[in-house]
C-alpha cells in the first residue's frame, strides 16, 4: 500500500495494491503480483483502518482511493465492499486501476461504487497484444466500450514501449478507438521504464525486453500527437 | 493648539501617512504592523526580474564564492582586529550599484577573529585555513582579558567533562557564541537609535531602586552596555554615511537601517545562530507607501529585497572545521519567518512575503537567508501555490504551523535557528544543544559505563546481564538514567549561559528587546528515533546483547520482527512520545539559571552523522558508527508506508512538550507530488494542509532526485547553487562533508522505486 499516490487518479490517493493478474505483460514492473497465492490477506474493516488516519489528506485534495495490482477486478467482491464501506462512512472517491480482462457485467456491483476506471489497453492490434500479454484485448475493449454506453468516467492509459508501440497505424487507430468512447477524461502515455527488472531477477524469470530502451520525450510526443489526431478523426467530444 | 496640530508638529517625518497607536508613544512594532499592514490575497504575477545592477553584483558574489572553494572555504581574514560594532570600516561589492551597503569588516567575504566566545576557536580556526592568529592577541584572551569559554572550563565539574568528551550531551556552545537570539531589528527602522536610546535610560532610571541585589546589579551593568552599543550603532551607520538617529524615511532607508542592526549585531556575535525575525511584512508598509507616494516602482522594490538578500548571503563567520562538521556547510542561520496570521484573523502574508520568495529566482537558490515559511490553513491560496512552486523547484523553503504557535506566542514571533519560535524583542533562548538518548539507553544496558570507551561515565548503576532483554527491566533501568541525564544536562547548560552572560554578552540584540523578557532554557534530544525503535525491537522482538569480555554490551542480535517508528504504528509511535514526555517532565525539575523556562527540541542539524559516529550499535540493529536519523525524523528506509504514515508519525511527538522545535526533514522525488506542475503544487499544498492540520510542527520540503545528488556529489563544479534543506536549514550540498553527502542521498526518498 502507499499513503501518497498522486499518479493513479487524481488529488492524493491511498492505493492499495492487489495480489494476482492474468495477464504477463512483458513490461510489467511488479511481476511479484502475478501469483494467485502471495500477498497479505486483509479484511476489509483492516483496509478501511489503514485508510482512515489520512483522510484529512485526500479530501484536501480531492483525492481518495485507488486499488491497483496486480489485478484488482480479481478480488473483485472484496473491492466492492470496501468502495461501499469508503463511500458510506466517508464520501470517498474510488478509482480503479484495471486491465479491463474480466467482464464488465460480471463485476457491475464492483463498477456501481467505482466512481473513475484506469483502463489500460495494452495494445490495440489484437495480434501484437496476444504477443505482449498472452491474451487477446477483446475483452478490454469491450469494457471500455461498455464504461463508454453506461456513462461512467474513465482514464484511458498505455504503456509505451519503443519497437512494440510506435507504429503510426497502430497509435492512429488507438487514437480512432478512444474517439469512439464517452467518458474519456483524461488520456494517458505511460513512458516504458526498466525499474521492474530486479523483480524479474529476483523471481528467477527472465525479462523479456532485455536491453530495450525507453522512450525519448521526442517519441512520446510523437504517439500523444498520432493518438489526438486518431482521436479527431471519429471524436465526438 | 489640538492635539491633531501638536501631532502634525512633533510627528517625525518618517512616521506620515502610518496610521497612529500605541507605537507611537512606545516601542511596540507589532502594534505599527497591525494598524498599517495591507495584506495581499493575488498571486506571483507582479514580480519582477533582476536588475542590471542586480545582476552584476551578484556575479561579483558568485566569483568571490568560487575563490573561496578554492581557497579551502576561506578566502581571508583580517587576523589583528578584534570584530567589534565599530572594528572595521565599511566594505563594498561595487559602491555605485549597491542599494543596501555594509559587510563585516572592510571588504566582502574576508572574516574577522570574535574571540569572547573562546581564543581556542579562533586560533585552530585560522591555523586550519592556513592563517596565524598573532601571538599578543593570543596573549591579550588568555592572560588579559578572560573568555565565556575559559570561564565555562573553570566551573565545569569532573562529570560534565567527561559526559561531554564521551558525547552523551554534545554541541553545546561552551566554546563559541551561543546565538539564537533575534533582536528586534525592526527597532531601528521604525523608531531611529535616539528614540530607542531614550527608552533605554528610562529604562534605566526606572530600576534605581532601594535594595541593589544581584539581579538589579547585572541588569543596570546590561542596560548601560546595551545603550553603549547603540550608540556605537548609530557611529557605524555614520561611517557608512547615514544618520540613523531619527526614523527611516522611506523604504530604502527602512531596508538600510533594519540591516545596520543587523549588521552591529552580526559584528559583535559570532552566534551559533543569527537570526533575523520577521521582516519582510515590515518593510512591506515603507514599500506600499513609497509606491503610493510615487517615489518607488515595483522593480525598484524588488531590487531593494535583492540587494539586501544577498547581504544576508554573504554574513561570514571564522569557524574551525570541527564546528562545521557539526553544523555542516558553513550555516549562520539568518532565518526569516514569512506570512502567519494575525490574532485578529487577517493574514501577514504582503507583496514582499513573495519578493524574499522570489529572491530564490533573481540570485538564484541558496541556503542563507534561511527563508521560513509560516504555515496555516488560513494562509492565502495563492501564497500557498506560490509557495509549493517554489519549493518544488528550488528546495529552499522550510514550513512551520502557525496554527499551533499563534496561540502561544501572538502574531510577532520569529524562528530563531531552525525551529525555535520566540516573540520578538520580547523572548529569548538560553541555546542548549541536546543530549543523546540513544547512547542514554546503552548507558542504562551497560550500567553507566560508555560502550566505545569502557569509562563509568554516567552513575554506577546495575547492569542489565540478562541473555534476552526484557522491555520492562529495560525501562526500570532507563527511567533513573534519563533522571541523571537531565539534571547534568541542565547543571552544565546553567554554567555556560551564566558565563556567556557575563564574558560574552550580547549588547546591541538584547538593546533591541524589551528589559523584562522570557528566558527560555533550550535543551534537546538526538537519537529519538533509534532510541524509539530500540525499545520497540526489546519489546515486540527478541533482542539478546552481544557482550565483550568487560562485560559491555557491543552488539545485539534480533529475532523477529518489530513495529519502527514511521509508520504510523501506535505500537512505536507511542515509545517515542512517551521519551519526549519523559525526559521533558525530568528536565523540568531541575531550576534553569536566570529563572529560565525550561523547554526542548527534538532537532540535530546535521550533528545525526557526528552523534551516530559516537554511539555504538543500537539494539534496533543499527551499527555502531552509523548515523541517527536527522531531528525527529523515522530512521532511513525503515518508514515503509509512504509519505503519509510517515509524516503521521512524527506528527504525533507533542509540540506542548517540545516547544522549541519537532524538526522533520522530507524529501520526494518531483514526479512523486503528480505528473502536471499544476498538479504537483495542489498536492503539495494538501500534503501540507493536512500535515499541519494533524498539529504537526515543522516540515523541511526537498524536491528532487537520488541521481541528481549523486552527480552533484561527483561533479560539484556543476552545481555551485545546489540547495537542500537538512534538519532546519539548508545547505549548499557542495559544502558538504562526503560522510554527509551520503548520509543525504541514503535516506528516504518518498516515490523512489
Amino acid at each position: 500500500m502507499e499513503t501518497f499516490g498522486t499518479v493513479d487518479g487524481p488529488g492524493i490517493r491511498f492505493v492499495l495494491f492487489m495480489q494476482g493478474c492474468l495477464l504477463k505483460c512483458q513490461y510489467c514492473h511488479n511481476p511479484d503480483t502475478w501469483a494467485l497465492d502471495g500477498g497479505k490477506e486483509m479484511t476489509v474493516e483492516e483496509a478501511l483502518s489503514e485508510i482512515e488516519p489520512y483522510l484529512p489528506y485526500y479530501r484536501a485534495s480531492g483525492g481518495g482511493l485507488t486499488v491497483s495490482g496486480g489485478e484488482p477486478t480479481l478480488q473483485s467482491h472484496f473491492v466492492a465492499e470496501l468502495f461501499q464501506e469508503a463511500k458510506k462512512r466517508w464520501n470517498l472517491h474510488t478509482a480503479l486501476d484495471s486491465n479491463g480482462f474480466n467482464e464488465a457485467e460480471r463485476i457491475r456491483r464492483l463498477l456501481d461504487v467505482t466512481d473513475l476506471v484506469l483502463l489500460d489497453i495494452k495494445h490495440i492490434d489484437d495480434a501484437k497484444h496476444i504477443r505482449l500479454t498472452g491474451k487477446s484485448n477483446e475483452r478490454t475493449l469491450q469494457t471500455a466500450k461498455w464504461l463508454s454506453e453506461h456513462g461512467r468516467s474513465m482514464w484511458i492509459r498505455h504503456v509505451y514501449v519503443p519497437g512494440i508501440h510506435d507504429d503510426e497505424e497502430d497509435l492512429l487507430r488507438l487514437g480512432r478507438f478512444i474517439g469512439t468512447l464517452r467518458g474519456v477524461e483524461k488520456f494517458e502515455i505511460l513512458p516504458y521504464h526498466q525499474m521492474g527488472v530486479y523483480k524479474w531477477e529476483a523471481l528467477g524469470k527472465t525479462y523479456p525486453l532485455h536491453g530495450v530502451p525507453s522512450p525519448t520525450d521526442d517519441e512520446v510526443e510523437r504517439a500523444y500527437r498520432l493518438i489526438e489526431a486518431g482521436r479527431k478523426q471519429t471524436g465526438t467530444g | 493648539m489640538s492635539v491633531l496640530e501638536q501631532d502634525v508638529q512633533t510627528m517625525p517625518t518618517g512616521w506620515r501617512g502610518f496610521k497612529k497607536g500605541n507605537w507611537t508613544h512606545k516601542v511596540n512594532v507589532n502594534d505599527f504592523i497591525e494598524r498599517n499592514i495591507r495584506p495581499y490575497l493575488g498571486d506571483e504575477g507582479f514580480l519582477q526580474g533582476p536588475t542590471d545592477d542586480t545582476t552584476e553584483l551578484w556575479k561579483i558574489v558568485s566569483d568571490l564564492t568560487k575563490k573561496e572553494r578554492e581557497n579551502g572555504g576561506v578566502l581571508d581574514v583580517d587576523v589583528h582586529t578584534p570584530s567589534t560594532i565599530l572594528s572595521h570600516g565599511p566594505g563594498y561589492l561595487d559602491k555605485d550599484k549597491e542599494q543596501i551597503v555594509g559587510v563585516q569588516t572592510d571588504a566582502p567575504f574576508k572574516r574577522s577573529i570574535q574571540p569572547f566566545g573562546g581564543i581556542r576557536m579562533m586560533v585552530d580556526a585560522c591555523k586550519a585555513y592556513g592563517f596565524e592568529l598573532p601571538q599578543e592577541l593570543i596573549d591579550l584572551f588568555t592572560n588579559i582579558r578572560k573568555t565565556h569559554n575559559q570561564g565555562v572550563f573553570d566551573a565545569y565539574t569532573t562529570e560534565m567533562r567527561a559526559a561531554r568528551k564521551a558525547g552523551i550531551i554534545t554541541g553545546l556552545p561552551d566554546a563559541y557564541g551561543r546565538g539564537r537570539i533575534i533582536g528586534d531589528y525592526r527597532r531601528v527602522a521604525l523608531y531611529g537609535v535616539d528614540f530607542l536610546v531614550a527608552q533605554k535610560k528610562q529604562e534605566l532610571l526606572e530600576l534605581e531602586v532601594d535594595a541593589m541585589e544581584e539581579d538589579v546589579i547585572r541588569l543596570r551593568e546590561e542596560l548601560s552596555e546595551q545603550i553603549r552599543a547603540l550608540g556605537e550603532l548609530k557611529r557605524m551607520a555614520e561611517m557608512h554615511g547615514y544618520d540613523i538617529s531619527k526614523p527611516a524615511q522611506n523604504a530604502k532607508e527602512a531596508f538600510q537601517w533594519l540591516y545596520f542592526g543587523y549588521l552591529a549585531a552580526i559584528k559583535e556575535q559570532n552566534g551559533a545562530a543569527m537570526s533575523l525575525g520577521r521582516v519582510s511584512s515590515f518593510l512591506d508598509i515603507y514599500i506600499e507607501r513609497d509606491l503610493e507616494e510615487g517615489t518607488l516602482t515595483e522593480t525598484q522594490a524588488q531590487e531593494l529585497v535583492d540587494h539586501f538578500v544577498m547581504k544576508l548571503r554573504i554574513v561570514k563567520f571564522l569557524r574551525t572545521p570541527d564546528y562545521n562538521e557539526l553544523f555542516s556547510g558553513d550555516p549562520t542561520w539568518v532565518t526569516e519567518s514569512i506570512g502567519g496570521m494575525s490574532v485578529n484573523g487577517q493574514t501577514r502574508v504582503t507583496k514582499n512575503s513573495f519578493r524574499f520568495l522570489h529572491t530564490l529566482y533573481n540570485l538564484g537558490p541558496a541556503p542563507e537567508p534561511n527563508l521560513t515559511v509560516l504555515w496555516s490553513e488560513k494562509l492565502p491560496e495563492a501564497f500557498k501555490k506560490y509557495c509549493a512552486k517554489v519549493s518544488i523547484e528550488t528546495s529552499s523553503i522550510q514550513y512551520e504551523n502557525d496554527d499551533l504557535m499563534r496561540p502561544i506566542y501572538g502574531d510577532d514571533y520569529g524562528i530563531a535557528c531552525c525551529v525555535s519560535a520566540m516573540r520578538i524583542g520580547k523572548q529569548m533562548q538560553f541555546f542548549g544543544a541536546r543530549a543523546n538518548l540513544a547512547k542514554c539507553l546503552l548507558y542504562a544496558i551497560n550500567g553507566g559505563v560508555d560502550e566505545k570507551s569502557g569509562a563509568q561515565v554516567g552513575p554506577e548503576y546495575p547492569a542489565i546481564t540478562s541473555e534476552v532483554l526484557s522491555y520492562d527491566e529495560v525501562v526500570k533501568r532507563l527511567k533513573p538514567m534519563m533522571e541523571w541525564l537531565a539534571k547534568l544536562y541542565m547543571n552544565s547548560l546553567n554554567v555556560i549561559h551564566y558565563m556567556h552572560d557575563k564574558y560574552c554578552y550580547e549588547r546591541i540584540e538584547m538593546a533591541l528587546h524589551d528589559r523584562d523578557i522570557l528566558r527560555t532554557m533550550a535543551c534537546g534530544i538526538a537519537g529519538l528515533s533509534v532510541a524509539a525503535d530500540s525499545l520497540s525491537a526489546i519489546k515486540h522482538a527478541k533482542v539478546r546483547p552481544v557482550r565483550n569480555e568487560q562485560g559491555i554490551a557491543v552488539d545485539f542480535e534480533i529475532e523477529g520482527e518489530y513495529p519502527c517508528y514511521g509508520n504510523n504504528d501506535d505500537r512505536v509511535d507511542q515509545i517515542a512520545v512517551w521519551l519526549v514526555e519523559t525526559f521533558m517532565s525530568m528536565i523540568r525539575k531541575h531550576k534553569a539559571y536566570r529563572n529560565a523556562l525550561p523547554t526542548q527540541s527534538i532537532l540535530t542539524i546535521t550533528s545525526n552523522v557526528v552523534y551516530g559516529k559516537k554511539t555504538g550499535t543500537t539494539p534496533d540493529g543499527r551499527k555502531a558508527g552509523e548515523p541517527f536519523a536527522p531531528g525527529a525524523n523515522p530512521m532511513h528506509g525503515r518508514d515503509k508506508k509512504g509519505a503519509l504514515a510517515s509524516l503521521s508519525s512524527v506528527a504525533k511527538l507533542p509540540y506542548e512538550e517540545s516547544l522549541d522545535g519537532i524538526s522533520n526533514t522530507f524529501s520526494i522525488v518531483p514526479k512523486a507530488l503528480g505528473k502536471e506542475p499544476e498538479t504537483r503544487k495542489s498536492n503539495l499544498v494538501s500534503m501540507l494542509d493536512g500535515y499541519f492540520g494533524s498539529k504537526a510542527h515543522h516540515l523541511n520540503v526537498n524536491v528532487f532526485d537520488r541521481e541528481q545528488l549523486i552527480d552533484a556529489m561527483e561533479h560539484p563544479e556543476n552545481y555551485p547553487q545546489l540547495t537542500i534543506r537538512v534538519s532546519g536549514y539548508a545547505v549548499n550540498f557542495v559544502k558538504l562533508t562526503r560522510e554527509q553527502q551520503l548520509d543525504v542521498i541514503n535516506r528516504t526518498f518518498h516515490g523512489s522505486m
